[in-house]
C-alpha cells in the first residue's frame, strides 16, 4: 500500500485547519443567548402555526429549570449565552471552493468523496448535479407516497401527520438537550414510508443538499408505518466544521407493526464540538429498530440510541463504534426498552482509544414485568492504542420479569506487539498494521454501513492511524 | 552469491543474553536446518533475524545481500525479501485471509504486484496444493485455526509472498504425520535457485520430508557443530547429549 506524501494529522485541531471563513452577511441572525423574544422570533421567521409557537415557548421554560447533566462527560464548557440559536439557512453565506483551503480539499481526496459532496460540506452550497439527483429520486419516492423533507417543510407541507407524531417519542422535557432542541429546532430530515412500502435506496441526507440538514438543532421524525421498510444515513466520514460548539439534535423515530427501520450515522465533527443528541425510537409489534451509529469526531459527544420495545416480537439492534483521540470524550451508549413479551435486543458496541483520548459505553437495560420470553444481549470491546487512554463500561440494568434470556459481555484489549510483530513481518508498516487491526476491530459494525460509507470509515482509520505513529 | 550471514550474533532479551556469538550463512538456493534442545535458542534467533521489537542484538550483525538488517523494522526486512513461519501465529479479528495476503503483496512487492485476477488464481493453486478448503480465505485471520490449520495457513502466505529467504519457526510443531506432509510439500514445491529456506526443527522427522542441504546445531545460544543431512540422522540416534559430549571432548 502506498502512504500519500502528506499526511494530515486529522487530530490537529480542526478550528485551525478547516476554520475558513468568509464575511457574514446574513440577513436574519439573531443575537446570542437565549430568551423568549428569540424563541417567538424563531417562529415567526418561519412563520409557523400558534401550536409550534406554544410548543417552542413551553420547552424553553424546561429548558430553563432542568439542569444541566453531571453524571457523565464534563459539559462545563457548554456556554448557552454565547451561541446563536438562529441562522436563516436561506442565508447562509455562500463560499467559494476556491477559497477552501489545499488541506481539507486532500482530506476530501484521501476519503474518495465526489465532487458535489465535497463542495458542500466545504460549505460552498447546493451544486447543480447533486439537486438532479435529488429530484430524480424524489419523483421515484413521491409515486410510493413518501415523503421525504426537511422538517421545516414538512410541518408546513404536512401538517397533520407531522402533528400527530412530533414530540411523541421524545418529550420536551425528557432532558435539558432536548428541551433545548425543542425551544430553537431548525432543519433535519422528515420521512414517512407508507404501508408496505420497501424503499430499497438507503435515503441520505446528503440529498437533501439545499436543504439544512445539518445543523446546531436538527429534528428528525421518521415514521415507518405498518410492514414498510426504510433505510435513513446521516452524516459522513469527512470532518464537518462548525463554529457553533453546540449540536443538540433530536430524533424521533416511530416503527410500526411489522415494519423494519434502520438509522445509520457517521458522525465527525470538528473537535471543538460538543454533540449532545437525543436520540430513541418506538418499536410495535414484530417491528425492527437497527441503531447504527459512527462517532468520531466532536470534543464530547453523549449519545444513547434508545428503543422502546413496545409491541410483542419487536426487536432493537443497536450497533456502536466510538473512537477518542487526544482531547475528546466520546461517550457512546443505548438504553432498551423491553415493554411487551418476547422481544429482542442486540448491542453491540466498539470503541478505540488514542492519544489521550477517552471513550465510555454507558447502556441502561429495563426489562418490565410484561416482558416474559424476552432477550437481552450486550457486548462492550474497548480497544486501547496506547498508555494514556482510557475506557470505561456503565451498564445499567433493571430486570424485573424471571422468564427472559440476560447476556453481557465486556472485554478491554490492547494491540499487541506480537500481532504488530506478525503483520509487520509481512511488509505492512507500523501504521498500517495498527489501522488493520483497528479495521478487523470494528468490523461488525462497519459491515452493516452501505458499501460507500465503510470504505470511507476504513480510509479515515487509516489517516487517523497515520497521524499515530512517526 | 546472495547469502544470509549472520556473525558472532549476541541477542538478548531484557537483560539476559540468549544468543552468544552466533555465526551462521544460509546461500540463497539452498535449504539449512537448525536443530537444537529446547531452550537453546531457535526461536529467539528467528524472531531475531525479522527484528522483533522485544529483542537487542547487542553484538555482532545479520547481513542479507550483504546490507545490514540490525537497524531495519520488520516490514523493511520483509520489503527485502525475508520471511519468517511462525511458530505461534498471532490471531487478528475481524480481517480476512484474502485481504490480507493481498495487502501483504501489495506491501512486499510493491510496484511489482501483479492483477487482482492473478492474485486470485495464484492463491487457489497454492491453496490446492496444500489442501486448504476454499472457505478458509474468507476466516478471519488465523482466529480459532487449529494447530495444522495456522501452519498450513503460514506456508499458503509463503508461497502468496515468494520471499528471497524463508525462515520456519518449528513448522513442524503439533502436526500429525498426513498434515506434516501436506506442509512439506508446500515447502518443496517452494524450493529452488531464487529461495533459501532456515528450517528450524527440535525433531529430526521433518528433514525425512525436507531433506536439507546442511544442518546445524545449536546449542545454548552458539551453533556447535554442523553436517550434511546424515547429521539430522545422528542426531536422533544419539540425541543432544552425544553432541555435548563430542563436542565436549573435541
Amino acid at each position: 500500500m502506498k502512504k500519500p506524501n502528506n499526511t494530515i494529522d486529522i487530530d490537529t485541531d480542526n478550528y485551525e485547519r478547516y476554520g475558513f471563513h468568509t464575511p457574514e452577511k446574513y440577513l436574519v441572525k439573531l443575537p446570542k443567548g437565549l430568551s423568549q423574544q428569540v424563541v417567538a422570533e424563531i417562529s415567526e421567521q418561519k412563520q409557523e402555526p400558534d401550536w409550534m409557537r406554544k410548543f417552542r415557548l413551553n420547552a424553553l421554560k424546561l429548558f430553563a429549570r432542568m439542569p444541566m447533566p453531571t453524571w457523565g462527560a464534563d459539559l462545563s464548557g457548554v456556554k448557552f449565552d454565547d451561541i446563536h440559536y438562529y441562522v436563516r439557512p436561506t442565508d447562509r453565506p455562500k463560499q467559494n471552493w476556491d477559497d477552501v483551503p489545499e488541506e481539507i480539499k486532500d482530506t476530501f481526496d484521501k476519503l474518495g468523496i465526489p465532487e458535489a459532496e465535497k463542495k458542500f460540506l466545504a460549505g460552498v452550497g447546493a451544486q447543480y448535479e447533486s439537486e438532479v439527483v435529488y429530484h430524480s429520486l424524489q419523483k421515484q419516492w413521491e409515486e410510493l407516497g413518501v415523503i421525504f423533507l426537511d422538517t421545516d417543510s414538512a410541518l408546513r407541507e404536512h401538517p397533520d401527520i407531522f402533528k400527530k407524531y412530533f414530540a411523541t417519542v421524545v418529550p420536551p422535557g425528557d432532558n435539558k438537550l432536548s428541551a433545548l432542541n425543542s425551544a430553537v429546532w431548525s432543519g433535519g430530515s422528515f420521512i414517512y414510508i407508507p404501508p408496505g412500502v420497501h424503499v430499497t435506496i438507503p435515503l441520505q441526507a446528503y440529498f437533501r443538499i439545499n436543504a439544512q440538514n445539518i445543523g446546531q438543532f436538527e429534528r428528525t421524525l421518521i415514521i415507518a408505518d405498518e410492514g414498510s421498510n426504510v433505510q435513513y444515513v446521516e452524516g459522513c466520514t469527512a470532518p464537518v466544521y462548525s463554529s457553533d460548539s453546540l449540536h443538540a439534535a433530536v430524533v424521533e423515530i416511530i416503527v410500526l407493526k411489522g415494519a423494519r427501520m434502520r438509522y445509520t450515522t457517521i458522525q465527525n465533527w470538528s473537535r471543538n464540538v460538543y454533540n449532545l443528541v437525543t436520540k430513541r425510537a418506538f418499536a410495535e409489534e414484530d417491528a425492527l429498530v437497527e441503531w447504527v451509529d459512527c462517532n468520531l469526531g466532536s470534543k464530547i459527544t453523549m449519545k444513547y440510541p434508545s428503543v422502546f420495545l413496545k409491541g410483542k416480537g419487536a426487536r432493537a439492534d443497536i450497533l456502536s463504534v466510538a473512537y477518542a483521540g487526544e482531547g475528546q470524550h466520546i461517550e457512546a451508549g443505548s438504553k432498551v426498552f423491553h415493554m411487551a413479551p418476547k422481544t429482542t435486543s442486540v448491542v453491540v458496541s466498539k470503541s478505540i482509544s488514542r492519544a489521550g483520548g477517552r471513550t465510555s459505553y454507558r447502556g441502561l437495560l429495563r426489562v418490565s414485568p410484561k416482558a416474559a420470553g424476552s432477550k437481552a444481549n450486550v457486548r462492550c470491546d474497548a480497544l486501547l492504542l496506547d498508555e494514556n487512554s482510557q475506557t470505561d463500561t456503565y451498564p445499567y440494568m433493571d430486570v424485573r420479569e424471571d422468564d427472559i434470556s440476560l447476556g453481557h459481555e465486556a472485554t478491554v484489549s490492547k494491540i499487541g506487539d506480537e500481532q504488530l510483530f506478525y503483520l509487520m513481518s509481512r511488509g505492512l508498516s507500523e501504521s498500517e498494521a495498527t489501522a488493520l487491526i483497528v479495521r478487523g476491530f470494528i468490523e461488525p459494525v462497519v459491515k452493516e454501513l452501505p458499501m460507500e460509507y465503510a470504505i470511507e470509515m476504513n480510509r479515515l482509520i487509516e489517516l487517523q492511524m497515520e497521524g499515530s505513529v512517526g | 552469491m546472495d547469502s544470509l550471514d549472520i556473525t558472532a550474533l549476541h541477542v538478548s532479551v531484557k537483560d539476559k543474553e540468549i544468543l552468544h556469538g552466533l555465526t551462521l550463512s544460509v546461500p540463497r538456493g539452498e535449504v539449512h536446518a537448525l536443530m537444537g534442545p529446547n531452550g537453546s535458542g531457535k526461536s529467539t534467533l528467528a524472531n531475531a533475524l525479522m527484528g522483533h521489537p522485544g529483542l537487542t542484538v547487542t553484538q555482532g550483525d545479520i547481513r542479507w545481500k550483504g546490507e545490514s538488517l540490525v537497524e531495519l523494522s520488520p516490514d523493511e526486512r520483509a520489503k527485502r525479501g525475508l520471511f519468517l513461519s511462525f511458530q505461534y501465529p498471532a490471531e487478528i479479528y475481524g480481517v480476512s485471509v484474502t485481504n490480507f495476503l493481498r495487502m501483504a503483496q501489495a506491501a512486499r512487492l510493491g510496484n511489482d504486484t501483479g492483477s487482482l485476477t492473478d492474485f486470485h488464481k495464484d492463491l487457489k493453486e497454492q491453496m490446492k496444493l496444500l489442501e486448504i478448503d476454499p472457505s478458509f480465505s474468507k476466516r478471519y485471520l488465523n482466529e480459532g485455526f487449529s494447530g495444522g490449520e495456522k501452519k498450513r495457513h503460514e506456508i499458503l502466505q509463503m508461497g502468496v509472498l515468494k520471499p528471497e529467504m524463508a525462515i520456519l519457526d518449528e513448522t513442524d510443531s503439533g502436526l500429525d504425520i498426513d498434515a506434516l506432509k501436506i506442509v512439506a510439500r508446500g515447502v518443496n514445491k517452494l524450493r529452488g535457485p531464487e529461495r533459501g529456506m532456515l528450517l528450524i526443527t527440535h525433531y529430526q522427522r521433518l528433514l525425512n520430508y525436507i531433506v536439507p542441504d546442511r544442518v546445524h546445531v545449536l546449542m545454548n545460544g552458539q551453533i556447535v557443530m554442523s553436517g550434511d543431512k546424515d547429521l539430522a540422522l545422528e542426531l536422533e540416534k544419539n540425541g543432544y547429549d552425544w553432541v555435548k559430549e563430542t563436542t565436549a571432548s573435541g
